[in-house]
C-alpha cells in the first residue's frame, strides 16, 4: 500500500488480512484510522505516523526545557507537554550548595535533560547522563514534536548529514526544540535553516534525497 | 396582495412540474440547496490545531474560525476530571461579525452554543488516555448571516482532527427550518426568523457524524413528525456534502506528497 493522507473515520484498507496498529482501530469494513496523519503498512501492519499534535512525554527522552521556578530541592522545569517537569536536587551529578540553587540553574535558563520517570504527579528528569546540561551558547529552534524523527532520520542518518554539512554541533530534544551550537553564527543559521527545510517538507517521499539536493543548491 | 409580497420576498414559484409548485429562494437557491462552502485547516499557526468552515461568500457569509490547545492540563486543579478527559468549547462572536456592533464577552447565547458544541463533539473524542486533561477549543464567528452554531461546529471538529486527537469519524453539521410550510436547508439570516403561514419560524440545527450519526439536534419551534423525518433526512443528505469537503480540506492541507 502507499502512503496517503487519512482522517479520523476513514477506512484505511479493506478486508481482513492486515492488521491494526498505532492510530488504527478494525472493524468490519476493515482498518479505520483513529487520527489524522499518514497511512504506512509494513508486514501486514497499518499505522498512522502523526503529523500534527502536541508532546506526549516518554520515559527515556532527551528534552530541552526551560527553567520556570526554584523550589527547596529542585528545580520545576517546562518541557511544552501537558505537565511541568521537576528536576531534584539528587539527580544532579555534582555538588549543590541547597541555600543558591540559583548557582547552578537559574530562572529563565535552557537545559538538555532526560526523562526518568512519569507519575501521576508530573514528570522526573534527571541530569545524570552524558550530554546533559545547562545551555549557554548556541541557537535554538522549535519545530513541531511530532516532526523530530524526521530530523534525527533512521538510525540518526539526517542529523549527521546535517551536522557534517554545517560542522555545528546538534542536540535534537524529543519534544521539538533543538539546540544548535557552532563556531560561527552563519553555521548556526544554515544549521536552522536545514532543519526548517526537513520540518516543512517532513510528509513528503525521499525525504533524503531532497535534503542532499537542497544542500548541494545552497552551497552554491 | 399579502400572498404576492410573500412570494417575492421568501420564495419564488418557479413552474408547475407535475403538478407540484417549485420554489425557488431570496438567494437564488432550491429548498435543499446549501450555500458556497470553504474550509480550510491550519490556519493558526501558534495552535496545536485550527481550522477555517464558511457558508456562504460575499457578504452573505457566515464564516467561524477554531483553534484548538491540548490535551494539557487542566486549571483550575479542582475542575479536573480523573475519569476522563474534558472537552471545553467557548463560542463566541466577535464585535464585528454582525451589522450592529456586538458587545463583547460571553453572554446567554454564547453561553448556550459552547455547551452544545461541547456536547456535538463529544461522542467522538476517544481519549481516555488523557484523564484530568482538558482539551480547549476557541471558536470565533468573525462573521454572520445565521447558521454561526453549525459553521462553529463544523469548524471545530476539523481544528479538532487537525490538532491529531484521536477521533472515531467527523463531525459536520447544517441547519434546517421552514419557511411558511417549506422546509428549507442551511437558513440565511434574512430567512432565519420570517414566515407568513403555517407554524412560525422554525429552526432545527442538526450534527451527524461521517457515517450518518446524529450526536446534536436543536428544534425552535413547531414541526409535524411527519415532516421532521423528512427534515432529518435532507440535513443527512447535506451533511454528507459538507463531510467530502471537510475531508478534502484536511487532505489539501499538506500539498502534494511527493
Amino acid at each position: 500500500m502507499e502512503r496517503k493522507i487519512i482522517i479520523p473515520g476513514e477506512v484505511i484498507i479493506e478486508g481482513d488480512s492486515y492488521l491494526p496498529g498505532e492510530g488504527t482501530t478494525k472493524t468490519s469494513e476493515g482498518i479505520v484510522a483513529l487520527r489524522y496523519g499518514l497511512a504506512e503498512e509494513s508486514n501486514n501492519l497499518i499505522k498512522v505516523i502523526p503529523l500534527t499534535g502536541v508532546y506526549y512525554p516518554r520515559r527515556g527522552n532527551i528534552v530541552i526545557g526551560k527553567v520556570e521556578n526554584i523550589t527547596f530541592n529542585g528545580w520545576v522545569i517546562d518541557i511544552g507537554a501537558s505537565d511541568n517537569g521537576f528536576l531534584s536536587l539528587m539527580e544532579v551529578p555534582r555538588f549543590v550548595n541547597k541555600d543558591a540553587l540559583d548557582e547552578v540553574l537559574n530562572l529563565g535558563e535552557m537545559v538538555v535533560l532526560k526523562i526518568w520517570a512519569i507519575n501521576k504527579r508530573g514528570v522526573d528528569l534527571s541530569l545524570k547522563s552524558r550530554g546533559l546540561g545547562k545551555i549557554d551558547e548556541g541557537i535554538l529552534v522549535h519545530i513541531n514534536s511530532n516532526k523530530v524523527p524526521r530530523v534525527i532520520g533512521k538510525e540518526g542518518s539526517m542529523i549527521s548529514l546535517i551536522k557534517e554539512e554545517t560542522g555545528c554541533q546538534i542536540t535534537v530534544g524529543q519534544n521539538g526544540i533543538i539546540w544548535i551550537k557552532g563556531k560561527k553564527i552563519d553555521d548556526e543559521v544554515f544549521a536552522k535553516k536545514a532543519i526548517m527545510f526537513i520540518a516543512e517538507n517532513s510528509f513528503k517521499k525521499g525525504l533524503t534525497e531532497k535534503i542532499q539536493e537542497w544542500f548541494k543548491e545552497e552551497k552554491k | 396582495m399579502k400572498k404576492d409580497i410573500k412570494e417575492n420576498l421568501f420564495l419564488l414559484k418557479m413552474e408547475k412540474k407535475n403538478k407540484m409548485t417549485e420554489y425557488k429562494r431570496a438567494d437564488g437557491r432550491k429548498l435543499n440547496e446549501l450555500r458556497e462552502i470553504q474550509a480550510k485547516v491550519g490556519i493558526i499557526p501558534n495552535a496545536d490545531g485550527s481550522a477555517m468552515f464558511s457558508f456562504g461568500k460575499g457578504d452573505h457569509k457566515t464564516m467561524a474560525i477554531a483553534a484548538v490547545y491540548g490535551p494539557k492540563k487542566m486549571h483550575p486543579q479542582h475542575s479536573q476530571d480523573p475519569s476522563k478527559c474534558t472537552l471545553r468549547c467557548d463560542y463566541s462572536m466577535v464585535s464585528f461579525s454582525t451589522n450592529e456592533r456586538m458587545r463583547t464577552g460571553p453572554n446567554r447565547r454564547s453561553t448556550e452554543i459552547s455547551k452544545i458544541t461541547e456536547w456535538a463533539l463529544e461522542p467522538l473524542l476517544l481519549v481516555d488516555e488523557f484523564k484530568n486533561m482538558v482539551i480547549d477549543v476557541h471558536i470565533f464567528i468573525l462573521q454572520a448571516d445565521a447558521s454561526t452554531r453549525c459553521a462553529g461546529i463544523n469548524a471545530a471538529a476539523l481544528a479538532l482532527a487537525h490538532a491529531g486527537i484521536p477521533m472515531k469519524d467527523l463531525a459536520s453539521s447544517v441547519s434546517t427550518g421552514k419557511i411558511d410550510k417549506n422546509l428549507v436547508l442551511d437558513l440565511n439570516s434574512y430567512e432565519d426568523c420570517v414566515f407568513h403561514e403555517g407554524e412560525g419560524s422554525t429552526d432545527i440545527p442538526f450534527t451527524f457524524t461521517g457515517k450518518g450519526e446524529i450526536t446534536h439536534i436543536q428544534l425552535d419551534g413547531k414541526i409535524e413528525t411527519e415532516q421532521l423525518k423528512e427534515v432529518v433526512k435532507m440535513a443527512r443528505e447535506a451533511c454528507k456534502k459538507i463531510h467530502e469537503i471537510q475531508k478534502q480540506a484536511l487532505k489539501d492541507s499538506l500539498g502534494d506528497l511527493k
